[in-house]
């Protein structure tokens, strides 16, 4: 590619020469380079294959039933994941509920209604909350959150939606205020950031003639949101989502510190619970043969969940991009 | 009728706009909220035994964090060697030979799905192929772990970076007669080097930060080691064991830690930022 055309008669023979070694050694790079890409999935594969091998004494004795049995006897060798994947399932719902409004707003606010002098500061001011680690959004639940929680939050939610039928028995039970609702509610705001960045991204790409024109027809701007904006951009909007519940799913520190880590499913959202993520943080270091080996299956059961939900994030973000690309 | 549908298109986007509002300034009073907890409680914690001492036994007063701070800083460090070559050729590769090609694709999607895949089974997986063989926990171990979660991140933005480079610099290397290796290494990833820097530093941020895969590879050490073929301390793991134990010293350690974690974590992204920016704007 980088050698110009040569008809060889012309050139003395030490430029061939030149002109040999440098194919040999672009020929080199390339290969050189594509050994690194093929790597990561070399690393993928390898993380598949070795968690499955591992987990494979579990998966051997319990089989596909392990996915749904409610049972997690660390003494009788009875094992299940039902319960740590409703606490996961219904820890990341939570956060979804949550955080899916408040990404929307702030999208809405950076890409609309800011300043523009406020908009890098204050976008950065967000990505921020995303670099902030997790342990310390773990000890913050913890300390902080939790007993302000318990004091204000809990009672707040049972003498109110607590009263309602049907989802009455949710905010029911004792109030201690670590349970599967405040690791749902830290959650929220770790995966907030990332919702949030990607909307702004995908509002950003609206052709600016469309957003104009509807104003020029006197839409407010909430209806240019509404009915403009978001059916353009809603695949990118999806995957936003979808891109914060795959992080939501595999979160672990944040987690760990909230949700109480007690293996049982109750009716009660502020009761204690526990995520496939926190089992593993909390059971892996003291865990023996084939505990360990349970813990793998719920390893990589978490991984081919998180990698389909990301799989899915990243196609309808991909798409929404092509379409702006094909577009304009 | 009219000025009714009116006024009520009105109320409609007063409430939406407030409510968009509210939820930005919610955002914000969350961040606002952490750093002020975290200046709080991890001034109170804050002397120089912190950079002198190592970590106490449990009961024992006082005591520091060095031995954590040094451990993260070398297993940190030995992580970014790691990850710098492997994601910039990479890097390298995706964007100068990755158009219309399929392994190049799939390894595009295959990276950003690692980019956000839960970092604690990449620990599960660096104990089952390292830890359970040499059948000791080591720094080596999360050193590995950590590079897995920072390979990714070096590897997109290089890509991101060197494409960003102009075509026209490209080409008018190419018309010099330089090859492609040199046309690469001289010239495009000359130009993206803020860029490429920027990654680095983010990627760095990242991995300072994470705790779950060192769970299980580092795992932890109450003395002071630089060996990175036995267990070492570093701060992430001493703050989860800290923070969740009985004694107040320990606790007003791991606050410490935090405050030190994150405000390391923050200004690497804020100066992530300030790089691309210059090299953006000139």
């Amino acid at each position: 590619m980088g050698t110009p055309p040569t008809t060889s008669g012309m050139l003395d023979p030490r430029m061939m020469a030149v002109i040999k070694k440098q194919r040999i050694q672009d020929f080199l790079f390339h290969k050189v380079t594509m050994l690194f890409a093929v790597l990561v999935l070399v690393a993928l594969a390898a993380i598949l294959v070795s968690l499955m091998i591992s987990a494979w004494p579990a998966f051997k004795k319990f089989g596909i039933d392990f996915i749904w049995t409610v049972e997690w006897d660390i003494i009788n060798e009875d094992y299940g994941a039902a319960i740590a994947i409703y606490g996961t399932l219904v820890s990341s719902a939570i956060a979804l509920l949550i955080a899916v409004p408040l990404a929307f707003g702030i999208a809405l606010f950076l890409t609309e209604m800011c300043p523009v002098w406020l908009r890098r500061p204050l976008g950065t001011a967000i990505e921020l909350l995303a670099a902030v680690p997790s342990i310390i959004y773990g000890m913050f639940g913890l300390f902080i959150f939790a007993p302000l929680f318990a004091e204000y939050g809990q009672p707040a939610l049972q003498s109110t939606l607590g009263q309602m039928p049907l989802i009455g028995p949710l905010f029911g039970g004792a109030m201690n205020g670590i349970g599967l609702l405040a690791a749902g509610i830290i959650l929220a705001f770790m995966v907030l950031p990332f919702i949030a960045a990607v909307m702004r991204d995908v509002f950003a790409i609206v052709p600016p003639i469309l957003r104009e024109s509807a104003y020029g027809l006197g839409c407010t701007t909430w209806e240019v949101v509404r009915y403009i904006v978001l059916p353009y951009t809603q695949k990118g909007v999806i995957g936003g989502i979808m891109l914060g519940l795959g992080r939501a799913l595999g979160e672990t520190m944040a987690v760990t510190f909230v949700i109480g880590n007690s293996q049982r499913i109750s009716e009660s959202l502020f009761a204690p619970g526990t995520s496939i993520a926190s089992t593993l943080a909390n059971e892996f270091g003291e865990a023996d043969d084939f505990h360990l080996s349970t813990l793998y299956a719920l390893g990589f059961l978490l991984f081919v969940i998180t990698f389909v939900v990301l799989s899915v994030a990243k196609v309808m973000i991909l798409r929404t991009e092509r379409a702006q690309g094909a577009k304009t | 009728m009219n000025s009714n549908l009116y006024r009520r298109r009105k109320f409609v986007n007063t409430l939406g706009l407030s409510l968009s509002l509210f939820a930005m300034a919610l955002g914000l009073f969350v961040l606002l909220w952490i750093l002020f907890i975290l200046f709080k409680n991890g001034f109170a914690g804050l002397s120089w035994a912190i950079f002198t001492e190592s970590t106490p036994a449990p009961g024992t007063p006082g005591g520091g964090l060095a031995n954590a701070i040094v451990g993260s800083l070398m297993m940190v460090g030995v992580s970014v060697l790691i990850s710098t070559p492997i994601g910039i050729f990479a890097g390298v590769y995706l964007a100068e030979f990755g158009d219309g090609n399929k392994l190049a694709s799939i390894t595009r999607f295959v990276t950003d799905i690692m980019l956000s895949a839960p970092s604690i089974v990449l620990g599960l997986f660096v104990y089952a192929v390292l830890v359970a063989q040499v059948r000791h926990f080591s720094g080596w171990a999360g050193s590995f772990a950590l590079s897995l979660i920072a390979i990714p991140v070096v590897l997109r933005t290089t890509e991101n970076m060197l494409r960003l480079v102009p075509g026209s610099l490209r080409e008018a290397a190419f018309a010099l007669g330089a090859p492609h290796w040199k046309v690469t290494n001289y010239v495009t990833l000359r130009a993206a080097r803020a860029g490429v820097m920027t990654g680095l530093l983010l990627a760095l941020a990242r991995i300072s930060g994470e705790t779950a895969p060192l769970l299980f590879t580092a795992l932890n050490n109450q003395f002071f080691s630089t060996n990175m073929n036995a267990p070492m301390a570093n701060l992430p793991v001493v703050i989860f064991q800290f923070a969740m134990s009985p004694y107040d010293n320990w606790v007003s350690l791991a606050w410490a830690g935090a405050l030190l974690i994150t405000l390391t974590v923050l200004v690497l992204n804020i100066i992530a930022r300030v790089v691309f920016r210059e090299r953006n704007s000139g």
